[in-house]
């Protein structure tokens, strides 16, 4: 992949400047016929998912005081997970998105809700709503490309720690509230600005601190405890949940916006952006996940990532429905609509989490039979210096371009 | 508490309490909707469990009540009509549909029993002094006469009472039979007023009526022209400590020029007219805001204005802040008269 405005296909070289502020105009009506719409209904799927949330939760956190049980583990270990995912994804993100402020219910706000989550609802308000929704897939801009930690696009020059990509990447999913909340708290670009004792950045990493403080002390003190003898089995299956919700988040924030296919964006491009090419950005940078409803609820209507990027603060139950109207925008004016199942979508973010961690084209041009030879590329590439490294990669970018006009021929 | 705090967040334990019990002691006060009873074609009055945590009002005053109308949680107040001492320990408000009122039609036509509604605790000025005085007189139109029925059915000792009432039409007056049986009974004179067919009731009329007015204590209860017109007769009279009158909704009489209105603790900023209150501009852009009465008396809506300019919708009196002010306004008869900033 590369930013799409150095691709040699544009996928939007056949719109004009009218037809992308058609597109706002269509896509400003269908958001204002679902808010001339919101009402009582919504109001009742809201508070129907909060307490099924609740009963969940509590079931399985009395099935787990009973955790030495193995047929107990199991139960509450599975329901605990699910209440916590359903916690994370439908009630949480969407209502810190505002998606609810509507109801002017001062329990179910964006302002005053917080989540089960390491990461301060305010903070993550703050680089999700307004960074990541703004930004989208803006490279240099918008840091949940990569959070800032990995290799995103074929234009960043390929360096040998990328190679340890795929790793982090999967230390990242099984602890992902935690990336999230150094993310938010944008601390790695603080430590490398040495600006640790910047007092707002001081005040913002206790307040992390706090709420992790809070998080652990709930889930492997206080409910381990309450389990009495079954401490230890309680704290594994408290631990498995967290992690079970944090791998299933992580997997579906990647579908949103990593999958193969889905456009990047350069800086420049969204100097003067106007609501029209702000749409079609967000509807380029993000793909969906197709599946039933109960996915869909699970993913918090994450699955509806387009139009969820395009209408981020209208209620998420609205999404599906609205869904056959926006891929009937995209296939009017011949846009791909990127639409797939949870493990395809998941395999293809990961294939280009995989991709990218190694020079570009070498796993391209990489086959079992020439595996040898081109290990020891990567072995020279990975200890030679800067000039060996360029001039290999000339060699594999020759290459890639060779079997490609072969395929074609 | 501590324990259980520690167990629930980020949630707290009341959340959870609330899905067994929200009408406990200690959880915020609602009430449930156990009756509504019709009492003309766009009047009915709902009896209200309150929760644990409700104090007995004194009759006259009105209560607070937040209603989910559409989905969007609405407030509003009403006068408290029921007996202090129903057995089932239930309150009443009763409630009159005004045309495009949201609340009042959602309240009278579409409330079914069972709902959840939030309360605050009753409040208001419109009461009898402790020791009530000998002879009274109650002038009242359309729903003004709620809160009069209020302090009727929990005042056995007034015997001397006057009550002239208007309404368009014999059916249109709420508590008709009520109030009938109380004149046939002995214990009111009645005076009913058709407006449909009769017009208008001015305080000279009144005055006619009720030739010993001025011997009596009189609370008035209705449309602001009236309200207003007594004022003035009374004055006139040199009697105006003895009328005691309470207004339903704010008369807008002037408006201001409309701006942006920033709040800066939420980091919104919203786009607001010369003649909405700021307090409505700000709930309909999706900010909660602090509320109370929505009419001006009860300050429960007092934000600090740090800079900018707002205008009371009531008087047209300007009220600026220069940065560090922070002068408190009254969010619900202010309206944005340039950029404003409020500490919200």
């Amino acid at each position: 992949m590369t930013v799409l405005q150095k691709k040699t296909e544009n996928p939007i070289e056949h719109l004009t400047a009218e037809d992308i502020e058609l597109i706002g105009k269509e896509l400003d009506d269908i958001r204002q016929s679902v808010i001339d719409t919101r009402g009582e209904n919504d109001a009742r799927y809201i508070r129907k998912v909060i307490d099924v949330h609740r009963k969940i939760e509590l079931g399985s956190r009395a099935v787990l005081l009973a955790s030495g049980f193995p047929p107990a583990f199991v139960v509450g270990t599975i329901g605990l997970s699910v209440a916590k995912i359903l916690e994370n994804m439908e009630i949480g993100h969407n209502i810190l998105h505002g998606q609810w402020d509507w109801m002017r219910d001062p329990k179910i706000h964006s302002t005053t809700w917080e989540w089960d989550m390491a990461s301060p609802a305010e903070q993550w308000k703050h680089s999700h709503n307004e960074l990541h929704h703004t930004y989208t897939n803006v490279v240099g801009k918008d840091n949940d490309l990569g959070y800032g930690i990995m290799r995103v696009d074929e234009d960043q020059p390929w360096q040998p720690f990328h190679l340890g990509q795929p790793l982090w990447s999967f230390i990242n999913a099984c602890f992902f509230e935690y990336g999230i909340a150094a993310y938010d708290l944008e601390l790695a670009g603080t430590i490398a600005k040495k600006r640790t004792g910047d007092p707002e950045f001081r005040a913002r990493a206790k307040a992390v601190l706090r709420k992790i403080g809070r998080q652990v002390r709930k889930d492997y003190v206080i409910h381990p405890l309450l389990s009495g003898p079954n401490f230890l089995p309680t704290l594994a299956a408290n631990f498995t949940a967290n992690l079970v919700r944090n791998l299933w988040s992580n997997s579906v924030i990647l579908c949103g916006h990593f999958p193969e296919g889905v456009e990047t964006f350069e800086k420049k491009s969204i100097e003067g952006e106007t609501r029209g090419e702000w749409y079609l950005r967000q509807m380029l940078g993000s793909a969906n996940i197709s599946g039933s409803k109960a996915m869909h609820i699970m993913t918090g209507n994450l699955s509806h990532q387009i139009e969820h990027h395009l209408f981020p603060d209208l209620p998420s139950n609205r999404y599906a429905e609205i869904a056959p109207k926006i891929r009937d925008l995209f296939d009017r004016y011949g846009l791909n609509y990127h639409t797939a199942p949870l493990p395809q979508q998941v395999g293809s973010a990961w294939h280009k989490i995989i991709r990218l961690s190694l020079p570009n084209g070498w796993l391209e041009l990489t086959n079992r039979r020439n595996l040898l030879p081109q290990l020891a590329v990567l072995y020279k590439m990975t200890t030679g210096s800067p000039k060996v490294r360029r001039t290999l990669q000339r060699k594999l970018t020759a290459g890639v371009r060779l079997t490609r006009a072969a395929a074609a021929a | 508490m501590r324990l259980a705090e520690a167990a629930t967040t980020p949630l707290l334990p009341a959340d959870y309490l609330d899905m067994v019990n929200p009408l406990r002691a200690g959880a915020d006060l609602r009430g449930r909707i156990v009756a509504v009873h019709r009492e003309t074609r766009d009047a009915a009055t709902l009896v209200i469990r309150p929760g644990a945590d409700w104090q007995r009002h004194v009759p006259g005053q009105w209560v607070r009540i937040g209603v989910d109308v559409d989905g969007v949680r609405m407030w509003r107040a009403y006068s408290l009509t029921s007996h202090l001492d129903r057995p089932d320990g239930c309150i009443s408000i009763t409630v009159k549909a005004i045309p495009g009122g949201k609340v009042s039609n959602h309240l009278v036509h579409r409330t079914q029993p069972g709902t959840l509604v939030h309360l605050d605790q009753a409040t208001g000025e419109f009461v009898l002094p402790s020791r009530a005085p000998d002879k009274v007189l109650f002038v009242t139109a359309g729903s003004g006469v709620t809160p009069v029925m209020g302090i009727l059915r929990n005042h056995d000792e007034l015997t001397d009472v006057v009550v002239v009432h208007s309404a368009p039409t014999p059916e249109d007056v709420v508590f008709g039979a009520d109030l009938r049986e109380l004149a046939a009974a002995g214990r009111i004179r009645l005076v009913e007023q058709h407006t449909d067919t009769a017009g208008m009731l001015d305080a000279a009329a009144i005055a006619e009526l009720v030739p010993d007015l001025a011997e009596r204590a009189t609370w008035a209860c209705g449309p602001v022209g009236m309200l207003e017109a007594l004022e003035e007769h009374w004055s006139a009279a040199g009697i105006a400590d003895r009328l005691f009158t309470e207004r339903f909704r704010p008369t807008v009489l002037v408006t201001g020029e409309g701006g942006t209105v920033t709040f800066t603790g939420k980091g919104t900023s919203i786009e607001a007219d010369g003649a909405t209150p700021i307090l409505d501009a700000a709930e309909d852009a999706g900010v909660l805001m602090p509320s109370g009465c929505r009419m001006g008396i009860c300050f429960g809506c007092v934000l600090p204005l740090r800079e900018g300019a707002v205008r009371d919708l009531r008087n047209g009196e300007v009220t600026t802040a220069a940065p560090g002010d922070g002068v408190l306004i009254q969010t619900c008869i202010s309206a944005a008269a340039g950029a404003c900033d409020i500490d919200h």
